[in-house]
């Protein structure tokens, strides 16, 4: 168990975190999301005590980080997978650090063989791939055994196989009862493993719900209708007093409709129908409609005439909803978008 | 608190896992020796051209270190990289990660850089001790001869002192380029240099090398001379080092890592 409580970093007039209050559970994957310099980092590096909040508070089971005796016993965190001395054998690399929460040597070799670098053990981790030191970075998470495990952006440089694989880790691990923290810019990322949301934007707390809550509350859905003939559909819904949205590829789009009482409308009518589809709006949209109101204060807004967002998330889709906030690396203290 | 065996223990693994500790301290130890060997050797084919004065204030067991001017910049380059190579790689934020009790991480460090250096600085300095006086011919010291023994360790402490220093200063200086960009000029040329002007070099004689190498002597006139002691000396190194130490203790108890 995490928690925070009015968690807020500042560098020098800007705000990082913003009065960050929410707490992560044992037994579910959280994930932590938001856009590229929301503050996710500078959050899971104050959580270990690395950075010092400018006010506010985390405990991790009532307790503060620093005052953790043997703090891998408890928790455990891939910050960035480049945190490690190029100069070191993987093995030299974990062990000093298994000896410094007084974890026995073993356990080295096993959660080498649990992230798969055994057969790098012994090579020094200035010539690893990004995965491979993501890998890593894991082991080092694993090595204590903890209750608590932190991940930023753990699927980062991971190969198809190997983002496979850490999902089905975090999924492993919050099904042995542990807490799993594990942060992302990628919303079609946290489709896939996280049961609970925490979506920040520009330090704020923006949402913390479950996962179904959040589709739920900040998705539309709509029924896709396709048709040879238009015009009589398009009659047909009139006299029902069903307003369509036509597209541009000549589907209809009917807000919040009822697919069976559009079908047995269309029945009536002896229209023939191509396609009936209740649809819902992607997780990306959702997710990119939440932190475009709090980053551009827009009231209400939608993402208008965006028909990719309505298709339902594939995995690894990585679509441009990202592409209007500020680049570069999040575990800068950045100060986000200012606009 | 971590118990503090286990990160001096945790430390040792680190310090004795990477190649740069056994270069730059296999480098201080025979550029020390052999350049300590070679001026030895010099002095005592050349010692009949010296003037009276020269022979006079000679001091075999002092020229038997001379080579620390040079080696000791392997040692600046060890205790550099002893913690900066922790800032450069980003190594840091997993050490703090584990250790979270800074003052139990960082006196760790320096106790285990500290005594490496002790061990490295105390075989330098009896191997180059030893190896000069049998090069001098009947010009030697030997190592019961008054002050002699007090030199030869205290070369050894000085080359330790020096390491404790360094690590001291990098701690606040947080990258081996600023680290190694200000420290090796500063003992290969600024001290050097500032030594032999006149009257600048009253100031010089406080500065951590200067003082420090008091000790190292056991002839103090002529070019050795100075308005303290050999202790004395040694005693203002050590603050140098205590308020270099105290300095990183503070940015890195206080900064974001």
């Amino acid at each position: 168990m995490i928690e925070l409580q009015g968690l807020t970093k500042r560098y020098g007039d800007k705000t990082a975190v913003d009065h960050l209050t929410f707490t992560v559970r044992p037994g579910v994957v959280t994930g932590f999301l938001g856009p590229n310099g929301a503050g996710k980092s500078t959050t899971m590096r104050m959580m270990l005590d690395l950075d010092n909040p400018t006010a506010g508070d985390v405990r991790i089971d009532g307790k503060h980080y620093r005052d953790l005796n043997e703090p891998f016993k408890y928790i455990g965190a891939l910050l960035d997978a480049k945190a490690i001395h190029g100069g070191r054998t993987a093995y030299n690399h974990l062990l000093c650090l298994a000896q410094s929460n007084r974890i026995p040597a073993t356990r080295v070799a096993e959660v080498l063989e649990t992230v798969g670098l055994s057969s790098v053990a012994q090579k020094r981790s200035k010539g690893f791939s990004l995965g491979m030191g993501q890998r890593l970075g894991i082991a080092g998470a694993l090595l204590g055994d903890p209750e608590i495990l932190m991940f930023d952006e753990p699927v980062n440089g991971l190969d198809p196989e190997g983002i496979h694989w850490i999902r089905n880790l975090m999924k492993d691990l919050a099904a042995q009862g542990r807490t799993v923290f594990v942060s992302s810019h990628l919303m079609s990322e946290m489709a896939l493993t996280a049961e609970h949301l925490v979506v920040i934007g520009q330090g704020r707390l923006l949402a913390d719900t479950s996962m179904a809550d959040f589709i739920a509350m900040n998705s539309r859905s709509y029924v896709r209708v396709r048709t040879p003939d238009p015009e009589r559909l398009r009659d047909a819904l009139a006299a029902a007093q069903i307003t369509p949205v036509v597209t541009g590829d000549g589907s209809f789009e009917i807000e919040g409709g009822d697919p069976a009482r559009i079908g047995e409308l269309a029945a009536k009518h002896q229209l023939t129908l191509h396609e009936l589809s209740p649809q819902r709006a992607s997780l990306e949209e959702a997710f990119m409609q939440l932190t475009a109101d709090s980053v551009e204060y827009h009231a209400g807004g939608h993402l208008a005439g965006d028909p990719a967002g309505a298709v339902p998330v594939t995995d690894g889709a990585a679509p441009q909803w990202g592409a209007g906030w500020s680049g570069g690396k999040d575990s800068t203290p950045s100060t986000g978008k200012e606009s | 608190m971590a118990a503090p065996g286990a990160v001096l223990q945790s430390e040792w693994t680190k310090i004795r896992t990477v190649r740069s500790t056994v270069w730059t301290l296999a480098l201080a130890f025979l550029v020390t020796v052999a350049f300590s060997a070679i001026i030895c050797a010099v002095v005592n084919s050349q010692f009949k051209t010296f003037s009276a004065e020269e022979k006079l204030t000679f001091d075999p067991t002092g020229t038997s270190f001379a080579g620390i001017l040079l080696g000791q910049l392997a040692l600046v380059v060890f205790g550099v990289l002893v913690i900066a190579s922790e800032y450069s790689s980003g190594m840091i934020r997993t050490s703090l990660a584990a250790v979270p009790q800074r003052a139990s991480f960082y006196f760790s460090k320096v106790a285990v850089a500290g005594a490496l250096a002790l061990v490295v600085g105390m075989a330098t300095s009896f191997i180059s001790f030893f190896l000069g006086q049998s090069l001098l011919g009947s010009h030697k010291a030997s190592i019961g001869d008054p002050g002699v023994l007090r030199a030869v360790i205290g070369t050894g402490l000085y080359m330790t002192l020096l390491v404790l220093f360094c690590v001291g200063v990098a701690t606040m200086l947080r990258s081996p380029m600023l680290g190694l960009g200000i420290l090796m000029p500063f003992f290969f040329l600024v001290s050097p240099i500032l030594s032999a002007v006149p009257k600048v070099k009253t100031v010089a004689k406080y500065f951590p090398d200067q003082a420090g190498r008091q000790i190292t002597t056991v002839v103090q006139v002529g070019d050795n001379a100075a308005p303290y002691g050999p202790w004395a000396g040694f005693a203002i190194m050590a603050a140098w080092v205590v308020a270099a130490l105290l300095g990183g203790y503070l940015i890195l108890k206080n900064r974001d890592a």
